[in-house]
């Protein structure tokens, strides 16, 4: 199949999944309905008013935050995934490796620990996420480079000094109230966000995304290696920080909006690279779209599937399993 | 229709003057001093450990010497800018293979980098020199092929295409046979000739003397950090030169009419012993 089919493909999937995102849930909601909705909405059409209420309260202002949160999520995860697979020259690694993820964690659970206000925890996820990376580069400095080599095995220190903090705070949560808090949100969890919340990171995190796949071609040139990449006028360590700061911004912005959602980064990556090809200009933006959808899928059966609503995190793992599984048998002639 | 890009390669001339340059305090290169011409192969003969990849990376603007200078028209290496640099001089690593299977055409593009810039998709133009360089090497019908998955040798090719696609004069090449099976070898130094005869300038690195009296004008021989002897290939590659850069004794074949020399360990082959 064609780039230009896929990404047509791609965009009508995600309209589609969207509408399914808004219209399904406890109280099932017809997409004719939504349609009329949004008609009415901007007064082309006539609906009652309790009836627009209802409406406006079940599409807009529970389950549109949760789709939103959904698509960013998944979309700026798989992005910096893709990215910082090319930036380190390895399929197998994903947003998690400068240590954002584990920094996040921390923060969140500082949060939870020192106070219970909902802003508090999410900046600190966010602040404490970038600490982490920036820690993990100055690591790699002090060890004596900006190299690939050095900077993973910074990210490692980075990531393992920030999963050691994270128990210190557990350990020390009361654990009646505080230590399930913590516990529940490294779940991930996609209805945390509302629409304020959103409203503010939307910006930012479609700009990352944007910017990451804006350098493509860069991140092709990268994955060659760095002499390579400078010998074809590449600035590689301009790239690789800058890279490395846009992926880390996003996906801290998607822990401090959703928690801690796993493998999408790791797997995304892959099956796009099995639909559009593995240059970076077609499958960065293919990944914003494939991750996107993923999540609203994953979340649709987090709400469907049982009574009680699963965590986002774990469905997110149990069907990366197989789903990399998969992968990994169909590409394997590909990279390793 | 454009010109083809490979029409007639623009004068350049590209100068070291007293490159010196050390590594952890110890001397890597001492004073070296070297000129390449339009038009020649320079094979850079020399034991492991002599500098040559070093120079290399010198003669690329890869790393900056502790004393000296490479000048690229008259002007140092460091006051270009990066992609102006990738105009004119390329990088021709050792077969490798990519993390990521990339088609043989996406590898030959990124040689269009420093014209598109980082951020610009590739233009028809792009494209056409594309499918130039990769009919010139012969590896048209590869272009949509895996570059992970064709041979050795073809990811060789698409490697100078690569180079060629960048409109670089001037190819830089690190032991690029290494990797190659014979047959390859032979066909990649047939490349070689080729490209001198279209005026583009070829410097390697190898390890075999042989090659560089089958394809190179101008060897150089590196030995502990300087030049040792810089000539024509028939005059400098001799038993007693590689006596001199491998401590191995070696006796020359002739073939009647032919350029080509082999080399033959001496009777009987010398207990050297230790690995150098």
């Amino acid at each position: 199949m064609s780039y230009a089919r896929w990404v047509a493909l791609l965009w009508v999937l995600l309209v589609v999944a969207v509408l399914v995102a808004l219209s399904v849930g406890r109280y099932p909601v017809p997409v004719s309905d939504i349609v009329h909705f949004v008609l009415a909405a901007a007064r082309l059409e006539e609906m009652p008013r309790d009836r627009f209420d209802l409406l406006y309260n079940l599409i807009v202002q529970i389950r549109l935050p949760r789709v939103l949160t959904a698509v960013l999520v998944g979309g700026a995860l798989a992005t910096s995934g893709a990215a910082y697979q090319a930036v380190f020259r390895n399929p197998l690694v994903s947003p998690e490796l400068m240590g954002v993820l584990a920094g996040s964690a921390f923060g969140a659970a500082l949060g939870i620990l020192v106070s219970g206000n909902w802003l508090v925890v999410q900046s600190l996820a966010f602040a404490v996420g970038v600490v982490a990376v920036v820690a993990g580069v100055a690591f790699a400095r002090l060890a004596g480079g900006a190299s690939v080599v050095m900077l993973v095995l910074g990210g490692v220190i980075s990531g393992t000094l920030f999963t050691a903090l994270l128990s210190v705070a557990k350990f020390v949560a009361d654990p009646y109230q505080k230590l399930p808090a913590i516990e529940y949100w490294l779940m991930g969890n996609l209805a945390l966000a509302d629409l304020r919340t959103i409203g503010w990171v939307v910006l930012p995190m479609g700009l990352g995304v944007a910017v990451l796949a804006g350098l493509g071609r860069a991140l092709d040139a990268l994955s060659m290696g760095d002499d390579e990449a400078r010998s074809l006028g590449v600035p590689v360590t301009a790239v690789r920080y800058g890279v490395i700061a846009v992926a880390t911004f996003v996906s801290a912005m998607t822990v401090s909006l959703a928690g801690m959602v796993g493998w999408v980064g790791l797997i995304i990556p892959h099956v796009a690279r099995l639909a559009v090809g593995p240059g970076n200009l077609r499958l960065l933006p293919a990944c914003a779209c494939m991750g996107a959808l993923f999540l609203l899928a994953t979340d649709g059966l987090s709400r469907t599937l049982f009574n009680v609503e699963i965590p986002i995190g774990i469905l997110t793992a149990l069907l990366g399993v197989p789903a990399f599984l998969i992968v990994l048998h169909r590409a394997r002639k590909g990279w390793l | 229709m454009t010109a083809p890009v490979s029409a007639v390669p623009m004068a350049f001339e590209l100068v070291a003057e007293g490159l010196q340059f050390a590594y952890n305090g110890r001397a890597v290169l001492r004073g070296v001093s070297l000129s390449i011409r339009p038009g020649e192969v320079l094979s850079l003969l020399g034991a492991n450990g002599a500098g040559k990849t070093t120079l290399l990376r010198l003669l690329l603007g890869l790393s900056r010497p502790s004393a000296g200078a490479v000048c690229l028209n008259g002007k140092p290496l460091a006051r270009y800018a990066r992609r102006e640099l990738a105009h004119h001089l390329a990088y021709v690593p050792q077969t490798h293979t990519t993390p990521f299977p990339y088609k043989v055409h996406e590898i030959v593009m990124l040689g269009r980098l420093p014209y598109t810039g980082l951020t610009h998709a590739p233009s028809r133009r792009d494209r056409e020199v594309v499918s130039e360089m990769l009919e010139r090497m012969g590896i048209a019908h590869l272009a949509d092929r895996p570059y992970t998955e064709v041979s050795g040798g073809e990811r060789q090719l698409a490697l100078i295409a690569r180079a060629l696609a960048q409109g670089a004069r001037l190819l830089i090449m690190d032991e690029p046979v290494s990797g190659l099976d014979y047959g390859n070898q032979l066909r990649f130094l047939t490349h070689l000739r080729a490209l001198a005869a279209d005026g583009y300038s070829v410097v390697k690195a190898t390890h075999h003397p042989e090659h560089a009296l089958l394809a190179a004008t101008r060897v150089v021989l590196l030995c502990d950090g300087a030049i040792v002897r810089d000539g024509r290939a028939d005059e400098v590659v001799t038993p007693a030169a590689i006596q001199q850069l491998y401590g191995v004794e070696v006796t020359a074949f002739h073939a009647p009419g032919h350029r080509a020399i082999a080399f033959y360990p001496s009777e009987p082959l010398s207990p050297a012993g230790e690995m150098r």
